[in-house]
């Protein structure tokens, strides 16, 4: 039999610092519906516990460049969310 | 020929990050050549206050693969603006009061060029490299500094926002 299955993508998603410590983890794979774009990871995020401690606009990266949240995604890709930068 | 030098240092020789002390004589070493006869030096080193409270040490984290991959983005926009050599290094793990956190060096035939190219090269890091810092106080206290809450001092100006 076959059924129509709406295609999906799988990204790893990485935080760091404080938004790793409001969130309990630094890793999370999520399987997201295609297309799908970073603002996309930022909502499964803000779902899970501790995820209302993201800004509204958080700083993000795909594949280790800065992106906005309309970035769109396949699978395999790296997203991070990152705290305020602190560097210097 | 006027990146060679940094390019080597990027490749093959030092990562931008590094868990050791920074030697910035050896950065400067680095980058100078005869014709190079202005080195542009900046050292950012870690402060013993912070908004009125006592700071006792730091720890710098960071994500790694992305912070070397925009360090080296900089370096080369640096490289393409003016006729610099340049080389950084920033430190991460837990320093102490007075540890250099950051250098930034920056080698050219004359001095406004290098200026020019530090000024720049310390600004786009602490605007786009993702490092954070997490303050250790005298009252036993911690927190993670977020510049853009105005308690930590940059002259980096706003930080990197996507409308």
């Amino acid at each position: 039999m076959v059924t129509a299955v709406a295609s999906e993508i799988s990204v790893r998603v990485l935080l760091f610092a404080s938004y790793a410590e409001g969130l309990g983890f630094d890793s999370i794979d999520l399987s997201l519906a295609s297309p799908a774009t970073v603002g996309a990871v930022l909502e499964r995020l803000r779902a899970l516990p501790g995820g209302d401690r993201l800004p509204q606009r958080p700083l993000c990266a795909l594949n280790l460049a800065h992106v906005g949240p309309e970035a769109t995604l396949a699978t395999g890709d790296e997203v991070a969310v990152l705290p305020p930068l602190a560097g210097g | 020929m006027k990146s060679r030098c940094s390019r080597r240092l990027r490749e093959d020789e030092v990562e931008f990050l590094t868990e050791q002390p920074i030697d910035v004589a050896a950065l400067m070493a680095a980058v100078q050549a005869p014709a190079r006869g202005g080195i542009a030096v900046f050292v950012g080193a870690v402060r013993n206050h912070q908004a009125g409270r006592d700071v006792l040490r730091l720890h710098y984290s960071a994500y790694r693969p992305m912070a070397e991959a925009e360090c080296a983005r900089i370096m080369t926009e640096a490289e393409a603006k003016w006729d610099v050599a340049v080389a950084v290094a920033h430190r991460v793990g837990r320093l102490e009061v007075g540890d250099t956190a950051v250098a930034v060096v920056a080698a050219s035939a004359h001095r406004e060029e290098a200026f020019a190219a530090c000024r720049y090269l310390i600004e786009q890091i602490k605007r786009r490299v993702p490092i954070w810092k997490q303050e250790f106080y005298a009252d036993g206290s911690v927190s993670w500094v977020d510049p853009s809450t105005g308690a930590e001092h940059t002259e980096a100006g706003p930080r990197l926002q996507h409308a």
